[in-house]
């Protein structure tokens, strides 16, 4: 059941999507269970940026039909916070960790604790991080990729490119010439693999991850949020309608956007070589398993954490049973 | 997440002297079984959804109680929280809704089942009222940080608005069960640190209308506010704070309810220098702080209300929004 993705050695294929899991926080909320059964095969962390951010303001969720539309605003210590307190507990944390697979879906049925674990523990260290950063220049992300190459504790890196550039006001991963144009740039400033996590609202999602290709880039994933909004109930007193987000706009996520995650992924497997990590709406294993069929490599688990936290091990059992 | 889909919505069987010598071995009066340094701050959810099947669902004026056998689990502390979602059809209802668990306070914990007051204000909330026993639920919890036992030997003031009662009923029982007082706790002990011997709690409950003025049943001895005057004082919960407040302010105010109710306790207690503990609802995806989705402002920037709260010390905050 190992998978080699990048030259790391996972335990199953199944990580997190970035900001759908806060271990930190996790840890807090469950204590040592969280260490005894983590659910992922590889930590993606949340994005971090240059400086800190405080995030959009309240409210930041709305439910949809079958989804989620969130409007976050990658929250964030910033680099800096992120390399003195973030990094060194989350190493501490993931150290020596087994990846957990739990045996029946219907934890409540077996009672908490029982479950063997599936596959047998490899030797450590077994659940490596992945970093996600974002930046809104080439220098900015140049910066970040640097301060990742210094920390031992960070496996690889996710740069995420769902930013819009700070002169053209267009997000850097939605045109294909800028994106490899970026990647070029950044790319010497690492060795340690960098997988690009594209962006779904762009007119050619194919032809921008042959960009990151071109650019350098080891692997890609996809997809990110769909851009999506809600509106406020109407104001008695009357006037225009507005968004109920209070950032405005927002991505949807959650099994609303399955098929479209999944002719995405086919689309990039069919016109890259590097390894896909496909995600989009994943709820069990049958759905991971589309994903790799039509060419992912990980696969990972998003909106599906919310409403069940061990769902990443759920997941990993109901795909090797398939 | 919302479940109005607009505005925010949002132990075990033991006899009484067993309870009592336990909480009186946890330790001393200050601050007794607090965690030492490095230990949880709060009680810990096992890191599992578990199924529980539904024991009762009965009508209490306006409300639902939602009793579900869970003798597996740690016992709560007062102000704590579960994320629930029923087993079979959830989804798939009006607008394709719900999707995501809803979160509720836990009510109270006795027997070995936790009780929840469900009001039906959107997709999540009203397939939970239409449980019935054979019915199962997913839970996950307990999540959340709790109410703190009051400091200085003040006594404790319970202030609370519509279902906003609920986190209260249980928080009374940690305050009655080691209380030289008749009133005998309705619940079982609840977990986290034990809680000092003390007077039994003033109840202060505002509600829209006698239906769910109803609500106030969970607990004991309350005195009760309606906006429309139908049961008790006629006007907010907050008449009823103040005029308490004016008789003796030697108190922490507990508080549960709507934002503007909060705002108000918050706006009264500070007025005073009265500590307040305000437990907040917020729209939420998760409960365990991967969402970043039910942030509220704080003087130190945005708090998760799941993680950082429910319950906050009111002077964390500007105001309740």
């Amino acid at each position: 059941v190992n998978v080699r993705f990048c030259g790391l050695e996972l335990a199953h294929p199944i990580v997190n999507a970035s900001g759908t899991f806060d271990a930190l926080a996790a840890a807090r909320a469950f204590g040592a269970q969280l260490r005894e059964r983590f659910p992922f095969a590889a930590f993606v962390s949340k994005t971090i940026t240059l400086r800190p951010r405080a995030g959009n303001p309240p409210p930041r969720l709305w439910e949809t039909p079958a989804g989620l539309i969130n409007s976050i605003g990658l929250p964030n210590r910033g680099l800096d916070g992120y390399i003195e307190h973030d990094l060194p507990a989350l190493a501490a944390l993931l150290d020596g960790l087994q990846p957990w697979v739990i045996e029946d879906r219907r934890m409540g049925d077996l009672g908490v604790g029982g479950a063997p674990l599936h596959p047998p523990p490899p030797p450590r260290p077994f659940v490596p991080l992945i970093t996600n950063v974002m930046g809104s220049t080439a220098a900015e992300i140049a910066t970040l990729l640097e301060r990742c190459q210094q920390r031992p504790e960070i496996a690889a890196v996710e740069l995420n490119v769902s930013c819009p550039n700070v002169n053209t006001g267009l997000d850097i991963g939605a045109d294909p010439a800028q994106l490899e144009a970026v990647v070029r740039e950044v790319r010497p400033r690492l060795t340690k693999p960098l997988i690009v996590k594209l962006t779904p609202n762009t007119a050619d999602v194919a032809a921008c991850a042959q960009a990151a290709q071109d650019g350098g880039a080891d692997a890609v994933s996809l997809i990110n949020t769909l851009r999506a909004m809600a509106l406020a109930p109407a104001d008695p007193a009357g006037g225009p309608r507005r968004p109920w987000l209070g950032g405005g706009s927002g991505g949807l996520s959650g099994p609303a956007i399955r098929a479209v995650a999944l002719a995405q992924v086919q689309a990039v497997a069919r016109r890259v070589s590097i390894p896909i990590v496909g995600m989009g709406g994943v709820q069990s294993g049958a759905h991971a398993r589309d994903l790799l069929d039509v060419g992912a490599t990980l696969v990972a688990v998003g909106t599906e954490s919310f409403r069940d936290p061990a769902a990443g091990a759920r997941i990993a059992w109901e795909l090797a049973e398939l | 997440v919302s479940d109005a889909g607009g505005s925010h919505d949002a132990g075990r069987p033991d006899d009484a002297r067993a309870r009592q010598t336990a909480r009186h071995a946890a330790g001393p009066d200050d601050a007794p079984g607090r965690p030492a340094a490095g230990e949880a701050d709060r009680v810990q959810a096992p890191f599992a959804r578990r199924v529980l099947p539904v024991m009762a669902n009965e009508p209490l004026g306006a409300y639902r109680v939602l009793r579900l056998a869970d003798p597996g689990a740690p016992a709560p502390e007062p102000g704590q929280f579960a994320m629930l979602a029923a087993f079979e059809h959830w989804g798939a209802g009006e607008d394709e809704r719900p999707y995501l668990p809803r979160a509720f306070s836990i009510a109270r914990v006795r027997r070995g089942e936790a009780h929840y007051l469900i009001e039906d204000v959107g997709p999540g909330s009203r397939r939970l009222c239409e449980l019935a026993p054979g019915d199962s639920v997913w839970s996950l919890g307990p999540l959340g940080r709790g109410f703190a036992p009051p400091r200085e030997r003040r006594r404790a003031i319970l202030a609370g608005g519509g279902a906003g009662v609920a986190p209260l009923a249980i928080l009374q029982d940690a305050l009655l069960v080691n209380a030289p007082h008749d009133l005998p706790a309705r619940g079982d002990p609840p977990g986290g640190p034990a809680w000092p011997p003390g007077e039994a709690p003033t109840v202060l409950l505002g509600f829209r209308d006698a239906a769910r003025a109803r609500g106030a049943t969970l607990l004991d001895d309350a005195q009760i506010a309606t906006d429309d005057g139908s049961v008790g004082h006629h006007g907010r919960v907050t008449d009823l704070l103040a005029r308490e407040l004016e008789r003796d302010a030697h108190a922490t105010v507990y508080a549960c309810g709507p934002a503007a109710m909060l705002e108000a306790v918050r706006a009264l207690c500070a007025a005073r220098a009265v500590p307040a503990q305000l437990a907040l609802e917020a729209g939420m995806a998760c409960g365990f702080g991967a969402c970043f989705g039910c942030v509220v402002p704080t003087r130190d920037g945005y708090a998760r209300v799941c993680v950082d709260g429910p319950v906050l010390d009111a002077a964390q905050l500007e105001r309740v929004a």
